[in-house]
């Protein structure tokens, strides 16, 4: 499989009165065509800023101050506005969102926005492009006739976010982005949504990455996962052995946080609570909060390092003599 | 075992007005349930948004008042009191809200807001109050410093706590518990579990826990109910539930929660979407959305029926 | 946010931080710096007064009717003798007055019946809210000359009248206020706490109302002073000799075009005042906006 993705030493900062907030503190990223990877982590992690870097949608105060995104081989990093619009976003990838009613256009009808988007991406006439609505409609498991000609806030968060996967696959991207989909969804909903998002890429051969804060819905629908804390990506692996060996000690922590039904066990959690990044710990920007915290992770940032074929960790535990223990 | 609270037929119907010309319509947000919530117990209350579950909860604090039926706490009829005779009651139960982030006075120092129901319910001189106030931050992990700063110097969880706080001030026995970890990320919702279950033991408390994630119910609770449309659909103890799930929406919610670690796996999931509580359906409410639908399921409403002690079940399956 | 021990900034910290942000975005705001200095100076006058004033304001000379600005006298005088520069300076400290008044009784009013109608809703609502209706659907001048008929003339008796007119549109505001704060969680767990209606509106809805009421007030006090000087054109307002600038243009009506001066300062005053309070206003408004306040 080749290359889709590539996103290195990606830094990402948002100006604030407060001081500048370190989003994302050079992380790095990749995915083959047709692969998924989940994109895993607690809230102010930089998960989504991840995202919107990829789609190239950090707006000011927020701004990319360095790193490479390798989409298909070019830097898009260095492309023109113009370019992005014309032949990668919304042609090339595209993106759903966790609040798919207030992404949708509130006084257009649901078939007029697909049918829109299909014109946008083909260039063929909205005439033309509406006639293609239905078939959108009932793929994504709706009747169409019922469907068509309602306004988004007719929509159940269910429907809405069938719409919205409707219009980001219409375009057959090579690349899907999915923030929280399923996150404002009752668990019947979700597991709905998942089924069909599964099954429609499926079919289309899109290279999904799927940001979520539950482990659960990231382990069941992607390949590899993974794991970032604070703005940086701390633990990549595939999305088995990530729970059955975890490296890190936050993705330890994460996973023995988790109620499994069942499992009957004591939850863990982890001390303390995410850091402020406009002023992040030195070193290993997890380490106030470890408890295998030495000397080394208070100076020193970890980088990110293969330990076994596909599992990469960012830790001083496991860099150098130090072994796993 | 004795129930704390006990609720009898209890119905909650919200008159819906389109506009000032149409007619109201009603929603029938709590129909017709009947409970005993044991002292000492979990009992957690299960459902999908719009299956009445938070209702429920305000409806037993009379935070709202009932159509009809009747709630008892420790044997006395509360449904009718007035504000002036619910003051007493009010100290023996208490509420946690879901939204750490609009369940505190914005505007007022956690002292303030954790003192406040003493000041409501007791003539106390300051410095019992302050240690008072200290003494219950410190049960609930916080430090007698953080008395003196405001609301949004604090994480979600620690606003949970705080909010813990101010609830279990007063002493109740009584919590209820409306999505108390909901908001909250995954590592600190353990932290938080975990101190509820230990508060739990040490101050002698019983819980109304309100949720919609099964995996927390199942590390939490010991009693289940599990709601739909306003309806009970299956009750029971927890070890019951999970081991012998009867109903079928019981089935699929527990089918539906994405298993971690475990790789994809086919599911049965229930078809479409929970209908309007404005338009319920006929028969079983569950009908729409059931696997295991039959003929009389779109016809004739289920009663409950014992599966065996203590384990109800609303569903034709089992008639 | 924040870290459970370090990197909790202090509540001081916060508050000096808050400040040093709204005097730089103040700052920014030319126009509200504009606003300010004519408001600054419109305060300042009132204060001075007896120390700027080189003659008194009431005392008629008929040796001196009538004079054209001179470095004598710098706005010229009037019918009865009468400094116009010593009548507009006394005249502000009226103008301070009447918008102190009109602002305090206004604002509880319309605080009062606004968070009431908005906490308890229903009949109360309905019934309060009907009655704003009503003083809404008179224009503002109209009801206030209206009224202030109907109490007789006198400064007092417009200031009445004028804080009826002015109390409607707080009532609303603090009406969708306290609307919205009512539904919030966090006074749901005050009411389980055991909470009476009082002691929630009082302790807990009405500061959390104060501050857009507050702003509103100050973005009406340019309407204030030229309700109050239409009132005086009128003669219904304030009454001579007393030195209110509505009034005032009022006596150099008739004389216009030959003694021009007589009308002129202190409408100037009264344009320039109530530009100062509008545009200070703005700024405050936009100050409040979280979209440039970030």
């Amino acid at each position: 499989m080749s290359r889709l993705l590539d996103v290195e030493n990606l830094r990402v900062i948002f100006h604030t009165y407060r001081g500048t907030i370190k989003a994302l503190n050079g992380i790095r990223l990749w995915l083959n065509e047709e692969e998924r990877l989940g994109i895993v982590g607690e809230t102010g992690c930089g998960k989504s800023v991840s995202a919107l870097s990829v789609m190239r949608l950090i707006e000011a105060p927020g701004e990319i101050i360095d790193g490479q995104i390798l989409f298909e081989g070019n830097d898009i990093l260095k492309l023109s506005e113009e370019d992005m619009d014309r032949h990668i976003r919304g042609k090339r990838m595209s993106m759903i969102f966790q609040e798919p009613i207030s992404a949708l256009n509130p006084v257009f009808k649901v078939g007029f926005q697909i049918a829109e988007t299909i014109a946008h991406c083909n260039d063929i006439s909205i005439g033309d492009a509406y006639k293609l609505v239905p078939e959108s409609l009932e793929m994504v498991g709706l009747d169409w006739k019922r469907s068509i000609d309602l306004y988004p806030h007719e929509l159940s968060g269910g429907m809405a976010q069938r719409v919205m996967i409707a219009m980001a696959l219409a375009i057959k991207p090579k690349l899907l982005i999915a923030d929280e989909p399923t996150s404002a969804l009752d668990v019947t909903i979700q597991a709905q949504i998942l089924q069909l998002l599964d099954e429609l890429v499926k079919i289309g051969k899109n290279a999904v990455i799927l940001i979520t804060h539950d482990l659960g819905v990231a382990s069941e629908f992607c390949d590899r996962i993974t794991v970032m804390y604070a703005g940086n990506v701390i633990e990549i692996s595939n999305s088995e052995e990530i729970f059955d060996e975890p490296l890190h000690p936050y993705t330890k922590g994460l996973i023995s946080s988790i109620p499994i039904i069942g499992a009957s066990r004591e939850l863990t959690g982890i001390p303390g609570s995410v850091p402020d990044l406009v002023s992040p710990p030195s070193g290993c920007r997890f380490h106030p909060r470890c408890d295998f915290c030495f000397d080394r992770c208070r100076t020193e940032p970890p980088t990110l390092s293969e330990i076994s074929p596909g599992h990469f960790v960012a830790c001083h535990l496991y860099s150098d003599g130090v072994k796993e223990g | 075992m004795e129930a704390i609270v006990t609720i009898e037929n209890l119905r909650k119907y919200f008159d819906i007005k389109k506009s000032i010309f149409s007619k109201p319509r009603k929603v029938k947000a709590i129909n017709d349930i009947s409970l005993n919530i044991p002292r000492g117990s979990i009992f957690s209350v299960v459902g999908e948004s719009g299956s009445g579950k938070s209702t429920l909860g305000r409806l037993i604090l009379k935070l709202i008042e009932p159509t009809s039926g009747k709630i008892c706490f420790e044997g006395e009829d509360i449904t009718d009191l007035g504000s002036k005779d619910l003051i007493k009651y009010r100290r023996e139960m208490q509420i946690v809200q879901q939204d750490p982030y609009n369940s505190l006075h914005p505007r007022k120092l956690i002292k303030d807001i954790v003192g406040e129901g003493l000041k409501i319910h007791y003539k106390l001189p300051s410095d019992e109050i302050y240690v008072r106030i200290k003494g219950i931050l410190e049960r609930v992990g916080l430090r007698e410093e953080h008395m003196f700063r405001y609301p949004h110097e604090f994480s979600g969880g620690q606003r949970q706590r705080i909010a813990m706080a101010r609830a279990l001030v007063l002493r109740p026995k009584f919590l209820v518990l409306d999505e108390p970890t909901s908001a909250l990320d995954v590592s600190v919702q353990a932290r938080t579990l975990a101190l509820l279950k230990e508060l739990k033991e040490s101050l002698e408390l019983t819980y109304l826990f309100i949720t919609h994630n099964l995996a927390v119910v199942d590390y939490i609770a010991t009693h289940v109910t599990v709601m739909y449309l306003g309806k009970i659909m299956e009750l029971g103890s927890k070890d019951e539930i999970f081991s012998n799930p009867k109903h079928p929406y019981t089935m699929s919610l527990l089918e539906a929660i994405p298993s971690v670690g475990r790789g994809k796996r086919i599911r049965k999931i229930p078809r479409g979407e929970i209908p309007s509580p404005l338009d319920p359906p006929k028969g079983c409410l569950f009908h729409t959305r059931c696997l295991q639908a039959m003929d009389i399921c779109s016809k004739e409403e289920p009663d409950e029926i014992e599966i065996s002690k203590g384990h109800l079940c609303r569903c034709h399956l089992y008639s | 946010m924040h870290n459970e021990g370090s990197n909790v900034i202090s509540r001081r910290q916060l508050l000096v931080e808050d400040w040093k942000h709204t005097l730089y975005l103040w700052r920014q705001n030319k126009l509200a710096m504009v606003g300010t200095v004519l408001v600054a100076f419109f305060i300042l006058i009132a204060i001075f007064a007896p120390l700027i004033a080189p003659y008194d304001p009431i005392e008629v000379d008929l040796s001196q009717t009538l004079l054209p600005p001179s470095s004598e006298h710098i706005f010229g005088t009037d019918q009865f003798g009468r400094d116009i520069f010593s009548r507009v300076v006394y005249g502000a400290r009226i103008e301070v007055g009447i918008i102190l008044l009109v602002t305090v009784i206004s604002g509880t009013i319309g605080l009062a019946v606004g968070i009431t109608a908005g906490y308890f809703g229903g009949v109360i609502d309905d019934v309060l809210m009907r009655i704003t209706d009503v003083f809404l659907s008179f224009p503002n001048l109209i009801l206030a000359m209206a009224l202030s008929a109907m109490l007789g003339r006198g400064v007092f008796n417009a200031i009445i009248a004028i804080s009826l007119v002015g109390w409607t549109i707080i009532a609303r505001l603090a009406r969708a206020e306290s609307m919205k704060i009512k539904s919030l969680p966090y006074i749901e767990a005050i009411r389980a706490l055991g909470a009476s209606n009082i002691r929630i509106l009082l302790l807990h809805i009405l500061p959390m109302c104060m501050s857009p009421v507050l702003v509103q007030l100050s973005l009406r006090m340019g309407s204030i002073i030229l309700t109050a000087a239409g009132l005086g054109f009128l003669g219904l307002g304030a009454q001579p000799p007393t030195p209110e600038w509505g009034a005032i243009v009022s006596d150099g009506r008739s004389y216009l075009v030959e003694q021009w001066w007589i009308s002129t300062f202190p409408g100037l005053f009264i344009a320039l005042v109530v530009l100062g309070f509008n545009l200070l206003g703005d700024g405050i408004r936009d100050m409040m906006d979280p979209r440039i306040r970030r």
